[in-house]
């Protein structure tokens, strides 16, 4: 059905209560991408099965990733009048227990999470309540979901359906706000006023380069043409950033809000969400969930009966990291080759098809229907000054907790890596946290208190970037890292300028030289050179920011680049020519498994007997490291 | 007509004239590769850049598709630039260490020998070839294939292309002279390379 | 082995995004779907069809990494070498592949069985080492559990 008014809104607000809260016992299953990579998939099927076969009368809900990916595949469920109860790293196998369990009323309580007593409804500023007195007891010992370390600090705007709706039910996107914001925005607010909401809001672009929103809204708005258009940016190409494909896998009627208040403020019909072709789910669900707008007259013609149109269409890329600047995204939806253009007339004023564009990224069009919805003051008390409200990471590398973070902006590193993420993985000692992508830089331990905002960590050397945040350890190499990133970025530079082109092959040759023995006296200021070539000579961003990694590096671990050059060695033991594998006679078992498994046949030994590693056969490929259950390979 | 400076000398320009054009009008020396007044300006080579001070922000652009506005101050030739492109020709010394038309800017600007291992290209991807063939004759023939440091100038296929006519055009504006004509037929640097058609 | 191509599924395809010239990279990507890759005749009908120079088809279909215009294999891997693969390890893992299936990066078995490429990041970081099979995301894979993992694959 179309709706149209507010009384159409709130019937479908009900429905979508009565399916959120229904008055019976309730199991969702994380489905995102991540939660299937762990066997989500089939945890669902189990359940389906297993409460089929104990005659159940339990209804079972797919819904996106709660941020938690370390502990994936997560279940909740949720029983009428008690606690929803979280749990954790549920298989297939776990599933015929968990039912037989619940049959009889109880918990397991050693799988559980965390258990949740109310939930809040962002967008509307509520709180529910889900348990009655009776449902608190037994359940005491059972820690509450603000209280597990990995939630405590943060603080969910874009985030703030994901894990808690079926991304597909409109109707349950409804029910916890949604949908009241463009009503507002299309019946009781002008465009200018929308436009002074965000800009007073204090919003930034959060895909990296952290323009102010509400700016780039009036300067598209006030740019000359009648036709006009909204991107989505959501080609998210920073190696470690996952955040826009959980949204749009977890809450993706909250990006297709945004994008018709902004719209609806600039003055545009046709809208652009350009996604990465390596996230086909994120590609079905958005398609899926734009019929369903369409179908409910919240897309399309007439909008919630206003007069405003607004049609999106969905376009796919084809595998290049270019094509997250968005003047090479335009040229890739205008069907050309990702090739980015000179910026002196900015893409507002001429961008896709030469006409004014507006570009945003997947978590800044999220955070729209909340502002409007809260209002530009209560945001922009999130965070710091000069960058306001939360910004999603994916911390990800060498931590104990992987996953989804979002945070008021000026929480400290450290907090990040250590109080929500649970510190490093083994009890290695903390190297360097890579942030911004291939665009960014390393920020070292002597950092780790920098309150985390735009300006701070671009004056560190890094940058904000998407918020892919990689965490590394004293094995990580850090010339390792720089020829790392720079490899990507020759594989990825559009070819198009000579300083990117030329300059970053160059500077990839020069460190590849340096991990593999080669390096020589003067290297260091030759990639210095190269840095201030790309980032003076380079037509675009991917260009310009290519040094970061190298120059940041270079900043805070200019002896281990020195190491590498002067006495050829690798500290972190990582450069494949620098080290050799070694093995420890007083360790060896002489188990033979890491003779079974080497594949150029270089070690060898008697069974029982300790076992010798033939150097000039050892390709140090790490095979044997894996199988040897007493540690007796190690690096020299 | 717009005032700006240029090095300190003011010039006058007409409205929607790029940097390049109004230093032209004064015989002011910019040096350009990718550059041809018949051509839409691409900034690929980025031998044009130039320093402008705008509302007291000053920033390096690329004065073949910068456009010119009031009061703007133009710098061409500070110590900044002239070691940006000192860099840009030491890398394409690198890349075309046998081409005449390089070796000279590079005499020019003082580079001798590059810092890099040479390679044996001829073709500069400037796109003059490429932009006279979807500008001038409007044919089509040829465009950029693959990306990055496998970029070069194709026919689709590499083969013998249905839409071209022969004007010469591409070989006509090569600034290195990548494009011979042997035996009154064009041929380009890909025809040289042993390759049996492949994506890679 | 040439997959046959069903010239009545390409045509259809083609006529969906007739008069949307912007829509090229989708609708090479529907038909790589459909015929596995990218086959010359096809790509001069696009151009034909779609009103867009063939120079210009060439290109997109040699700049993107989604599109190959040799056959490719049954079973399309792709190696994350993503920053968190990476510090995990996943270069042990694409060497393993290697040796295991006698082809570098790019190329496909001589059977046509697997075509071996890599991506930066899928997003699974939290599972790193990742590799992606077809449409299946395998997790925190290790050098000896690459056999058995394309085992699955035939």
């Amino acid at each position: 059905m179309k709706i149209k008014t507010p009384e159409d809104l709130y019937m479908i607000k009900n429905e979508g209560l009565k399916a959120l809260y229904p008055g019976k016992t309730k199991i969702t299953v994380g489905t995102s991408t991540c939660g299937l990579a762990t066997g989500a998939g089939k945890v669902l099927e189990s359940l389906v099965d297993e409460v089929q076969k104990n005659d159940m009368d339990i209804l079972i809900e797919k819904v996106g990733c709660l941020g938690f990916c370390q502990k994936e595949p997560i279940v909740t469920v949720l029983e009428p009048g008690k606690p929803k109860i979280i749990y954790e790293q549920i298989t297939p196998e776990k599933v015929v227990e968990l039912i037989a369990v619940l049959k009889r009323g109880e918990i397991k309580k050693d799988w559980v999470l965390c258990k949740m007593e109310e939930e809040e409804c962002l967008v509307e500023g509520v709180t529910k309540k889900f348990c009655n007195e009776e449902g608190l007891k037994g359940v005491e010992d059972i820690c509450l979901y603000q209280e597990v370390d990995f939630y405590r600090k943060q603080l969910k705007i874009a985030l703030n359906n994901c894990g808690f709706i079926d991304p597909e039910r409109i109707e349950e996107y409804i029910a916890r706000g949604g949908y009241f914001p463009l009503y507002k925005v299309l019946h009781e607010m002008s465009p200018q006023e929308v436009i002074e909401e965000v800009k007073q809001s204090g919003l930034r672009g959060r895909g990296g380069a952290g323009f102010p929103t509400g700016v780039k809204w009036e300067s598209c708005r006030n740019a000359k043409g009648d036709i006009k258009y909204v991107i989505c940016n959501a080609d998210e190409g920073d190696p470690g950033a996952y955040m826009d494909r959980s949204i749009l896998e977890g809450d993706p009627y909250s990006v297709l809000e945004g994008m018709v208040i902004g719209a609806y403020a600039i003055g545009a019909h046709e809208g652009y969400i350009y996604l990465r072709n390596e996230y086909p789910l994120a590609i079905r669900t958005i398609k899926k969930s734009i019929e369903k707008a369409e179908g409910c007259g919240l897309l399309g013609k007439n909008i919630l009966n206003s007069n405003f149109d607004f049609t999106v269409k969905i376009n796919r890329g084809g595998g290049a990291f270019v094509c997250g600047e968005s003047s090479a995204l335009m040229a890739s939806l205008e069907g050309k080759v990702g090739e980015p253009r000179a910026k002196y007339i900015r893409s507002v004023e001429k961008g896709l098809w030469d006409r004014p564009s507006n570009i945003n990224n997947v978590e800044t069009w999220a955070n729209v229907p909340v502002i409007i919805a809260r209002g530009a003051e209560w945001f922009a008390k999130i965070g710091t000054k000069s960058s306001r409200g939360t910004k999603v990471f994916s911390v990800v590398g060498k931590v104990n907790n992987t996953g989804l973070v979002e945070v008021p902006m000026g929480i400290s590193l450290k907090e990040i890596i250590y109080d929500i993420c649970g510190g490093v993985q083994g009890n290695k000692k903390f190297k360097a946290v890579q942030t911004g992508g291939p665009s960014g830089g390393c920020i070292p331990e002597s950092l780790i208190h920098l309150p985390v905002d735009y300006e701070e960590l671009t004056r560190v050397g890094s940058m904000m970037g998407s918020g892919g945040m990689i965490v590394m350890d004293e094995d990580t190499c850090m010339v390792d890292i720089a020829n790392y990133f720079l490899t990507f970025l020759e594989e990825e530079s559009c070819g198009k300028c000579v300083p990117c082109r030329e300059g970053i092959k160059r500077a990839r040759q020069v460190l590849q030289g340096i991990t593999e023995g080669r390096g020589e006296e003067g290297d260091i200021e030759l990639l210095q050179d190269l840095g201030a070539i790309l980032k003076d000579g380079s037509l675009c961003g991917l260009g310009t920011s290519a040094a970061n990694p190298v120059l940041s590096t270079l900043r805070y671990f200019r002896e281990e680049y020195e190491t590498h050059i002067r006495n050829k060695k690798c500290p972190a033991g990582v450069c494949r020519e620098l080290f050799q594998y070694f093995i420890d006679p007083e360790r060896c078992e002489g188990c033979h498994r890491c003779v079974e498994v080497c594949p150029q046949q270089a070690v060898s030994g008697e069974k029982r007997q300790p076992h010798s590693m033939d150097q000039s056969k050892c390709i140090k490929c790490g095979a044997c490291v894996e199988v040897c259950k007493f540690g007796a390979i190690v690096k020299q | 007509m717009i005032a700006l400076s240029i090095d300190g000398k003011k010039v006058w320009a007409k409205e929607g004239s790029t940097i390049l054009e109004a230093a032209r009008l004064y015989n002011i020396y910019i040096p350009t590769l990718c550059y041809h007044p018949l051509l839409s300006p691409y900034g690929a080579c980025r031998l044009c850049s130039v320093e402008v001070v705008q509302r007291g922000r000053s920033r390096i652009v690329v004065s073949c598709l910068f456009q010119i506005e009031e009061g703007l101050e133009v710098k061409t030739n500070t110590e900044r630039i002239q070691k940006l492109r000192r860099g840009i020709i030491e890398l394409l010394l690198a890349r075309c260490p046998s081409t005449e038309r390089i070796q000279n800017l590079a005499k020019e600007m003082g580079v001798l020998k590059p810092r890099f291992s040479s390679e044996n290209e001829d073709c500069i991807l400037c796109s003059l070839c490429v932009r006279v063939c979807q500008e001038i004759s409007e044919k089509k023939a040829l465009s950029f294939v693959s990306r990055g440091t496998k970029r070069e100038v194709a026919t689709p296929f590499y083969q013998p292309s249905e839409e071209c006519f022969d004007c010469w055009g591409c070989a006509y504006v090569c600034p290195t002279g990548a494009i011979k004509i042997e035996n009154g037929k064009l041929v380009f640097p890909w025809m040289k390379k042993d390759l049996i058609f492949s994506k890679d | 082995m040439e997959p046959s191509i069903n010239n009545e599924k390409i045509d259809s395809i083609i006529e969906k995004y007739k008069g949307e010239k912007g829509l090229l990279i989708s609708l090479l990507q529907d038909i790589q779907t459909e015929v596995n890759y990218l086959p010359r005749e096809i790509l001069i009908k696009v151009s034909k069809e779609m009103d867009i120079p063939l120079s210009q088809v060439f290109s997109v279909a040699t700049f993107f990494k989604a599109f190959s215009l040799k056959p490719r294999g049954r079973h399309l891997i792709n190696i994350c070498l993503g920053t968190a693969c990476h510090v995990r390890g996943a270069i042990g893992i694409l060497g393993k592949i290697e040796r295991e299936l006698n082809i570098k990066v790019g190329d496909t078995t001589k059977d046509f069985r697997f075509t071996l490429e890599t991506v930066r990041c899928v997003g699974c970081c939290s599972l790193s080492p990742v590799v992606v099979i077809d449409e299946n995301t395998h997790g925190r894979v290790k050098q000896e559990k690459v056999f058995t993992v394309l085992e699955n694959y035939r």
